[in-house]
């Protein structure tokens, strides 16, 4: 086991290593420049750009850049270019916005996910599966930004509740009851748009995953015992058929950060997302190429911990 | 090697497996085709997409070649028309639509939506293919290097190591943000989204040619080639990738879903293809700020675009069904 897991941990420091490279030249072989941004503002003076390039360390070679980069983001000073703050504090902040939305959508995909695809599964065929399968081929297929749009009409129109951004302006005096409602149903309604493309893929694996199970000779056997149906769906197949969800916790972090630029720019969210899109608006390398870096080490992480799960969970895993 | 001889023991050895009843009762083909057509989904996709495939070169023709539909013409008498209607009186006669009606009313210059759409159809379904074209060129190339030539070593490293570990790498970024990155700080142009599209999503299918590759290597028919001594190009591309291609195509139709997805997200935010192209995902958020005053120049491209992405899932599932033996005798 303890030889599984150094094993793991060093290949990751390995991709680590090869991830920070990779985040690191994805931005600079663009030919964008961050001196680029307001090339009509006739205060700009060659001489004023080419001071904010050697600020900025824009006229060294990449790997130089690459070792201030990598020294100013550990050290914790790397400032972004656009208003000289820290680049970690301003990251925090906006992770701790994203934060309730990411854990209400990843709470909405499995609480729903798991049920629809067992029960799809379990009654192959039927009016219920085929009602599913069908929504979920519906619900990838539409355009994030579209649902949202319709969801964001319907729920204003109809229901008359505040949706946009992170609380209604000019609640600080009302209520507490009145101010935490107001925040939860800013909350829901975004967090079930982002939730809906996971729910209809996930809910798909799920459903294949337990359809695979469900025909293994084990499950067959458990039948021809004369076992109750329930106890060979519950008992036997569904703990092998849940065993590989195991690894998909790892897989849903980067999401944190890429599904959700669409989404929180929609709802005006000021979470990661956001802040994503306006780096890249303004050029802001560092805050850019720190992100990409941080959303790949956190899908480091969670694979990482997701197999060394499936290790403990499935023993099976660990003599390869 | 004699082909002719071996070709006639073959066609003797099928007579005789005829005469005894033995012979497969279809082939591949027609059991592919038994499966396809009884899945009534699958067949709804791909009769949409048969029809998106003719309004795309029609299109393409109609408003490029032949201008018939002109999706430029701005006509500021005629500003949001609801569809089906026709134009105003004071209106310039040789700007009038084909046929004297607004089939899908106009936008805010008074831009006939029908031929907008019509247009955009090719370019969102050129998008889809190149991109998808790219990501499968670069997936089944390195995939199927690490799969074939995978304990070739380089130095001190394996191949395998060297492209998985790449492959792992390029994983573990969050794709449309890559996507975005690339596309916002390139010069904006159609070209540069299907390219940036393509170049970063070829994992999948890198990783599982590879997969594919790994297991085929070992079947009998390429351990008899290469006792053959046939090439090992010949080996590869002949033998090997035919083989390992009907889960590609699977994740390919998926994959133009996926892409045109991709592009009219990019357009929401403000980069996707430069105005003279119009994309159903750029009218679609051109007509986003008018959802109130003119609900067509919303409606019509949303509803297209789900349906378009709906049909090519479809197909890619009923392919997947009909082309896995697997996933059907149950």
């Amino acid at each position: 086991m303890w030889n599984f897991i150094v094993r793991n941990v060093a290949q990751r420091l390995i991709l680590l290593v090869i991830v920070s490279f990779l985040a690191h030249s994805f931005i600079h072989l663009a030919p964008g420049e961050p001196s680029e941004v307001d090339p009509m503002n006739p205060r700009m003076k060659p001489e004023d750009i080419a001071k904010i390039r050697a600020a900025f360390h824009l006229d060294d070679p990449l790997y130089v850049q690459y070792a201030y980069w990598i020294r100013d983001l550990a050290s914790g000073e790397l400032k972004s270019f656009k208003d000289s703050q820290p680049v970690l504090p301003k990251i925090w902040d906006r992770f701790l916005n994203s934060l309730p939305l990411f854990i209400l959508a990843t709470i909405l995909v499995w609480t729903w996910a798991f049920p629809a695809g067992i029960y799809g599964a379990v009654f192959r065929g039927g009016l219920y599966d085929r009602l599913t399968v069908f929504s979920s081929y519906a619900l990838i297929s539409v355009p994030g930004f579209f649902l949202s749009f319709l969801a964001i009409l319907w729920v204003v129109g109809w229901l008359g509740v505040p949706v946009i951004s992170i609380k209604t302006f000019g609640m600080e005096h009302a209520q507490p009851a009145y101010q935490m409602m107001d925040r939860i149903w800013h909350l829901v309604i975004p967090s079930l748009m982002t939730a809906i493309g996971g729910i209809a893929v996930l809910s798909r694996y799920v459903r294949s995953q337990m359809l695979e199970v469900l025909s293994q000779d084990y499950v067959r056997t458990a039948r021809a015992k004369g076992l109750q149906e329930d106890t060979v769906i519950y008992g036997h197949a569904l703990g092998n058929a849940l065993l590989p969800f195991v690894t998909m916790f790892g897989l849903l972090l980067p999401g944190l950060i890429g599904g959700s630029v669409i989404f929180e720019q929609i709802f005006a969210w000021p979470g990661l997302g956001r802040l994503a899109y306006e780096a890249i608006l303004s050029r802001d390398f560092p805050i850019i190429m720190t992100l990409n870096f941080i959303a790949a080490v956190l899908t480091l992480l969670g694979t990482l911990i997701s197999d060394i799960l499936y290790a403990v969970v499935d023993p099976r895993i660990r003599l390869h | 090697m004699n082909h002719s001889k071996t070709g006639a023991s073959l066609k003797t050895k099928v007579a005789s497996l005829d005469a005894e009843g033995l012979a497969p009762q279809e082939t591949p083909w027609e059991e592919f085709l038994r499966v396809f057509t009884k899945d009534y989904q699958a067949l709804f996709g791909f009769w949409v997409l048969v029809l998106l495939l003719l309004m795309a070169l029609t299109g393409k023709v109609l408003t490029e070649w032949w201008v018939v539909f002109d999706p430029e013409a701005v006509r500021l008498t005629d500003k949001f028309l609801p569809p089906l209607s026709v134009p105003s009186p004071d209106s310039i006669p040789e700007d009038r639509p084909f046929g004297g009606i607004y089939l899908m009313g106009t936008d805010e210059l008074g831009r006939d939506v029908f031929a907008r759409m019509f247009q955009g159809s090719f370019v969102s379904l050129s998008i889809g293919f190149v991109a998808v074209g790219i990501s499968l060129g670069i997936g089944i190339l390195l995939g199927g290097l690490s799969g074939f030539y995978g304990h070739v070593k380089l130095w001190f490293i394996t191949v395998d190591t060297l492209i998985m570990r790449f492959t792992d790498a390029m994983m573990c970024f969050p794709t449309f943000f890559l996507i975005l990155t690339a596309v916002a700080l390139l010069p904006p142009s159609i070209y540069t989204i299907m390219i940036i599209i393509g170049l970063f999503s070829w994992m999948g299918t890198a990783r599982f040619v590879r997969a594919e590759f790994l297991s085929i290597r070992e079947q009998d028919y390429v351990t008899a080639a290469k006792a053959l001594g046939i090439p090992e190009g010949r080996i590869i591309f002949r033998h090997m990738v035919p083989n390992a291609l009907a889960p590609v195509f699977v994740s390919a139709t998926i994959g133009v879903a996926s892409a045109i997805l991709t592009e009219s997200g990019l357009s929401f935010l403000g980069f996707g293809v430069p105005p003279p192209y119009a994309t159903w995902g750029n009218i679609l958020s051109d007509g986003k700020g008018f959802v109130f005053d003119a609900p067509w120049l919303f409606f019509i491209p949303g509803l297209a675009i789900f349906l378009v992405v709906l049909a090519f899932n479809l197909v890619g599932e009923g392919l997947r069904e009909a082309l896995n033996p697997k996933l059907r005798s149950r």
